[in-house]
């Protein structure tokens, strides 16, 4: 196979904006629709089963605001990356990257010990719709997570050496969906548990 | 951040250093150009269009002749019938339609039209052919898999395709779902390719009014893709977890049955237009070329193209107006369905404006164009029967249907295709087809095309359920002259199929013994015809810049009755 070569196209930007942000943006939007359609079905839902905000309860909500935290931080160290990503300071870049990272990896330990914790109470996936939708949407978002880490962790490497720094405000662009989807979860699934 | 920094690696790429992969692998198997992608989703689309027309080969003999022993197949089982109907459904749509009409299309006149190099990710573009791939393989695995192929209509209508017990394809529900899931995400691939590319990469002096109304269409069938797919991936991830785990989404057990009809319809009316339009773009480019006039209404047909998008995410429970949903969202849902036509309706109107007192050419791209508008308009004209809920409570689940989107699809996907394959061709291989061939083909092909669904139009109305293996069971169906239409459908489609051996020929001779086309046959505007045929890799040596619009076609006081986008004067 021959050397792969860029071409012409993707160098181009008639909109002003990079091809790579442009790009970005349209995956978030193709996004937005899946977990929207997930909890517009949830709320759909939720709003004709009263009884469902007794199941909520049994959600941890400390363990549910703590990760909130831990992910709107790491939304903070991405953007302290990409600010450095734009001075081509890659030492910090780089650090902050990792901070990323283990954000995320936090995310996901806490999140693991919630499962654990519910499903050896007996609150299953299959207890309930509302359980299924629950344990649907926070693994969809979980996925998520780990693809985000996982994309850092590919171009981490290069962003140490200096190259395409850009990409690190695609995935900073990304990590911030991935946030904000979070803060639709939290509220839905965890805090709206009396009604 | 500045544009020029993200840039960076460009100035590495020198426009004119195009290496021409050689070996047959790099070249065509694993090739990232845009022009190779095209042709590998067009042909993968093609072979499953042989084996979809097979599939109703073999239920429409079945349904002229119950019993009998079908040729090439054999005797149909109940169950096999409904695999094959299914099947028949999915392949049509997702693995013949989609890859045709959108992914080839677009990936082959993006990027030649709007005057780059290739697309903006071809690597992804690559990726998103080689998923597709894979999910043909996997939904034709079905058919191997224990139990057979997935048997619960190509809607997938849970309770039914949602647990084994009831659909008795434990394997090949999953496969179908899996299947299609994939091929969605290789089209959600290709889209963010389309939408970046015809956003960013167009050539110097091309602004958004001067590209060609067929990229403008493809990019907005795939902008309405994108904004309908995501309930539909949420809610197969939903299905495939009813299926596996045992959770009660759409089951009795506090689930809902009809959640999934919404989600399903939400993706499924908005994909009749992200078919629909690439083809009316292909049809507006061939009856300006072929009429030697410019497009009738450019903007309006562009603005009107963008109302049939938002409209058409909000039309959706049309499907369901016999399964339970509130009979006040019936009054509205038949309202929008209506309103939808009347866009659609500009668009057919400035295609025939174009026409007018046009010098026209029937050429056979030009009559394929000619025939999807005739023959879409008697699709489009019972959609309105169906669209209103007092009638379609009738008509639900008859062959009316089933005549209906046949009279759209049918169309759209095959003569549509022909008109892009007979238009493009000339193109793609450098040769051009054989004219009396290409006649041949679209009468025997049309006319046969009538026959088959006319008389189903009937039967629908005389109450003929679709779906139905036998019809024995049910006596004011088992008439002779029900069994009539049925047996004069299933003939002209006997005839149809025979009409597609000229065509074959016609390609098989032209690729070896046809006359060189030269770059530009039709005496065509846009960009992909000021390259050669077939285009080099990189498309141009040098790429184009652009002085005018599209469709500069009999412009008073030239010698010449068209006038090339890229023409210095």
């Amino acid at each position: 196979m021959s050397a792969f070569q860029i071409p012409v196209a993707t160098t181009r930007s008639v909109t002003g904006i990079p091809t790579g942000r442009l790009a970005i943006w349209w995956v978030l939007a193709s996004e937005i629709v899946i977990f929207g359609g997930l909890v517009t079905c949830y709320i759909l839902f939720r709003l004709r089963h009263p009884e469902w905000a007794a199941e909520a309860a049994h959600t941890k909500l400390a363990a549910g605001a703590f990760n909130t935290f831990v992910l709107l931080t790491s939304s903070l160290s991405v953007v302290l990356a990409h600010l450095a990503a734009t001075k081509k300071d890659t030492v910090n870049a780089k650090r902050y990257l990792t901070y990323t990272i283990l954000g995320g990896l936090v995310f996901l330990c806490v999140k693991a010990y919630e499962y654990t914790s519910e499903i050896s109470h007996g609150f299953t996936i299959t207890r309930s719709v509302f359980w299924s939708f629950y344990y649907t949407a926070t693994a969809l978002h979980a996925l998520h997570v780990v693809g985000g880490m996982t994309i850092m962790a590919i171009i981490l490497p290069d962003v140490a050496k200096g190259k395409f720094l850009p990409r690190v405000e695609y995935i900073g662009i990304y990590w911030h969906f991935v946030d904000l989807v979070w803060l639709f979860l939290f509220p839905l699934f965890y805090i709206a548990s009396a009604a | 951040m500045n544009p020029s920094s993200v840039t960076a690696p460009a100035h590495q790429a020198d426009a004119h250093a195009h290496h021409e992969p050689q070996g047959f692998f790099s070249k065509y198997l694993f090739s990232c150009d845009h022009k190779v992608i095209a042709l590998q989703y067009t042909l993968t689309g093609m072979f499953m269009a042989v084996v979809g027309v097979y599939m109703s080969y073999v239920f429409r003999m079945h349904l002229a002749n119950p019993t009998a022993h079908i040729p090439f197949y054999g005797v149909l089982s109940p169950a096999a019938y409904n695999s094959l109907v299914t099947n028949h459904g999915t392949i049509m749509i997702f693995w013949v339609a989609m890859p045709v009409l959108l992914a080839g299309l677009g990936n082959y006149c993006i990027p030649l039209m709007i005057g780059c190099d290739d697309m903006v990710f071809p690597r992804v573009n690559r990726l998103s052919f080689q998923i597709f791939f894979l999910s043909t393989v996997l939904l034709l695995l079905g058919f191997i898999a224990p139990g057979g192929a997935f048997g619960g209509a190509w809607t997938s209508y849970p309770p039914l395709s949602a647990k084994a017990d009831y659909n008795m394809t434990p394997w090949g529900n999953k496969i179908w779902l899996l299947a299609v899931a994939l091929e969605i995400v290789a089209f959600l691939l290709g889209g963010i390719n389309f939408i970046t590319t015809a956003m960013n990469s167009r050539a110097k002096g091309m602004k958004m009014f001067d590209m060609p109304v067929l990229v403008w269409m493809i990019v907005i069938a795939t902008i309405i893709f994108m904004m309908s797919v995501g309930p539909l991936v949420a809610g197969a991830v939903m299905l495939l977890l009813d299926q596996t785990v045992g959770t009660h989404f759409f089951g009795a057990q506090g689930g809902d049955p009809v959640l999934w009809q919404h989600l399903f319809w939400f993706f499924g009316h908005p994909e009749v237009y992200v078919l629909l339009l690439p083809e009316l773009g292909v049809v507006c480019e061939i009856i300006c070329v072929f009429s030697r006039k410019p497009l009738f209404g450019y903007k309006t047909m562009v603005y009107t193209t963008f109302m049939v998008g938002i409209l058409s995410m909000v039309v959706w429970a049309h499907h369901q107006f016999v399964a339970g949903i509130d009979p006040r969202m019936a009054s509205i849902f038949s309202l929008t369905t209506i309103i939808i036509s009347i866009p659609v309706a500009v668009i057919m109107f400035g295609m025939i404006a174009t026409m007018f007192k046009g010098s026209i050419d029937f050429k056979v791209p030009m009559l394929w164009a000619v025939g999807i508008i005739v023959e879409f308009l008697l699709g489009g004209v019972t959609g309105i029967y169906l669209g209103s809920s007092a009638l379609d409570v009738y008509f639900h689940d008859t062959y009316f249907v089933v005549a209906h989107f046949h009279y759209t699809l049918i169309p759209l996907v095959a003569f549509g295709g022909f008109a892009i394959f007979t238009y493009y061709f000339p193109k793609v291989t450098g040769k051009m087809l054989d004219e009396r061939l290409g006649q041949i083909h679209f009468w025997g092909t049309a006319i046969a095309f009538n026959f088959v669904f006319i008389p189903l139009f009937f039967s629908g109305l005389a109450g003929e359920h679709r779906r139905i293996y036998d019809y024995s069971g049910f006596a004011e169906l088992a008439t002779p002259g029900m069994l009539k239409m049925r047996v004069i459908a299933t003939h002209a489609l006997l005839v149809m199929m025979a009409f597609q051996l000229p065509f074959i020929w016609n390609v098989l001779k032209s690729l070896f013994a046809g006359a060189p086309a030269g770059a530009n046959p039709w005496k065509a505007n846009t960009l992909e015809w000021a390259a050669d045929s077939p285009p080099p890799h990189g498309n141009w040596p040098e790429l184009p810049e652009v002085h005018r619009g599209p469709y500069e076609y009999s412009v008073p006081g030239r010698e010449d009755d068209y006038w090339p986008q890229n023409a210095a004067n």
